[in-house]
């Protein structure tokens, strides 16, 4: 039942909006090229439906290569870090230089270095550097939060660093790690379109791509479509890693437990 | 004959805080020792030092033979909220690379003698307090150690659990013949379990009383436990 009303009541807010500002760009006359109706959106959406769905899979595939690069390189840089005080002491620092240079202003120069021909490539190392460094940041700090006394209990029973690792501190970062994922899968996402964004029209065929061409067009219309696929494409990786989160984490998490109310 | 000999031990901490000096002491096979005194006596690095988990920077502790297997149970249980009962207990076995079937028996085992058959799916937050320490002391016992080593384990348990817990103690300690060497801050759960008890000083630790008793369990409403608990609370007042 609550589950319900968790669904009903945004789904009926989003309802009314949509209505609200329907009406309000019917009654005061809005130009379309200011602000489409949500009518005139879904007729956009329509209308452009194949090729909208093609750049929508095109920002998704290079958003979930990024995100699967990102998580990897992320994951392991983080276990060279529980592992050696050294490696983190010498690499972390560029670890945060990397994290606070806009990836705006790095974009152009990773497009030149590799290439304008090989973009795609281009596009998937910078929205995987914008996701790489929560999942850095957060694993590291799981993969050291592990139970001190289970650590000095392995090390009694004669465990190895890989047992330590594999049997205690992975599983620790474990929620750590998922939540990094969902921050990470939006940036992800957020990542891919800025660099189309960058890379510009001709070279990309992503969703942000379309927005561009369709602004330049003055499609507004089509813009908003693209622009709330764009929206429901993050809140669909979101959705999954939370999914991911409650699967993994429902037999033993404290977030994932249920209590009696 | 002692099972191991600690002569003058000292330890040091990085923060310059002296955490013993010139502990000594022997345990003989088969003895239920409790180590007893003030907080932040010690008490806790004498059991990590025996352990091997740290090193003095004075003194010698020595073994006779081989340096036994070991158990260790914590005051928290330290389970890995993750797994099960039975991967909990099998822990030490799966670290010794021990074949699984094996591994779950012997889990198993160690589980239905701390009362736990039945358990073996549970999760830590499923289990209460009491069964969460049973799981941690059936992890102990499925290594089959000749030496376990407990730093307070019941401390953070109610009345009724500890003593039950006590008694389940000293049961399987003497059928297996298991040395034990026991941090307690408690004087009654000293002189219940103990054979012997080791009074310290206030910090840096070193051994101030040795009082030997008979083996437990005691009738705690005898007169000679009562004596046994005044001799013991004596000589903690007078070590601090």
């Amino acid at each position: 039942m609550k589950r319900g009303f968790d669904i009903l009541f945004p789904v009926l807010l989003g309802v009314a909006l949509l209505a609200l500002w329907q009406w309000v760009v019917t009654a005061k006359q809005i130009p379309l090229y200011v602000l489409p109706p949500p009518l005139a959106i879904a007729e956009a959406l329509i209308n452009n439906f194949t090729s909208l769905m093609a750049s929508l899979f095109a920002t998704l595939r290079v958003t979930m290569e990024a995100f699967l690069a990102a998580m990897i390189a992320g994951v392991a840089v983080a276990v060279l870090f529980s592992q050696s005080r050294l490696a983190e002491r010498v690499l972390y620092p560029y670890a945060v230089i990397l994290q606070v240079t806009p990836v705006v202003a790095i974009a152009p120069l990773i497009l030149i270095w590799i290439g304008f021909d090989r973009v795609e490539t281009a596009l998937v190392l910078i929205a995987a550097l914008v996701a790489f460094f929560p999942i850095l940041s957060n694993t590291t700090l799981g993969l050291k939060s592990a139970d001190f006394n289970l650590m000095e209990l392995m090390r009694l029973y004669g465990a190895s660093r890989w047992q330590i690792l594999w049997r205690l501190q992975l599983p620790s970062a474990l929620p750590y790690l998922l939540g990094a994922l969902k921050i990470a899968g939006g940036l992800a996402l957020i990542g891919a379109v800025v660099a189309e964004f960058v890379a510009g029209s001709g070279t990309a065929t992503g969703l942000a791509w379309r927005i561009v061409e369709a602004g330049n067009r003055l499609e507004i219309a089509t813009m908003f479509a693209a622009l709330g696929l764009l929206a429901a494409l993050g809140v669909a990786i979101f959705a999954a890693l939370s999914g991911v989160e409650y699967l993994l984490l429902r037999r033993w998490h404290e977030s994932a437990l249920k209590r009696p109310s | 004959m002692s099972l191991l000999t600690l002569t003058q031990v000292g330890k040091r901490f990085d923060n310059g805080t002296a955490a013993l000096s010139g502990l000594s002491f022997g345990v003989a096979e088969g003895e239920f020792v409790s180590l007893l005194g003030p907080s932040g006596c010690g008490k806790s690095t004498a059991l990590r030092l025996i352990a091997g988990l740290i090193a003095p920077d004075r003194g010698d502790i020595v073994w006779r033979g081989t340096r036994p297997e070991m158990g260790f149970v914590f005051q928290e249980p330290t389970l890995m909220p993750w797994a099960d009962a039975l991967t909990n207990a099998r822990l030490p076995l799966d670290l010794n690379h021990l074949p699984r079937a094996e591994a779950n028996d012997r889990a198993a085992a160690a589980l239905a003698r701390l009362g736990l058959k039945g358990f073996e799916a549970a999760y830590p937050r499923e289990l209460s307090g009491g069964m969460k320490m049973r799981v941690s002391i059936a992890r102990a016992m499925a290594a089959r150690p000749k030496l376990l080593l407990m730093d307070e384990p019941f401390a953070a348990l109610d009345e009724i659990t500890r003593t039950g817990l006590n008694d389940d103690l000293l049961a399987l300690t003497g059928q297996d013949n298991i040395t034990v060497i026991f941090v307690t801050h408690s004087v009654m759960e000293s002189a219940y379990l103990s054979s012997r008890v080791l009074v310290m000083s206030p910090r840096p630790g070193r051994i101030t009383a040795d009082i030997a008793l008979s083996p437990g369990p005691h009738d705690r409403l005898s007169l000679e436990f009562a004596q046994a608990q005044r001799r013991i609370a004596t000589a903690l007042l007078e070590a601090a």
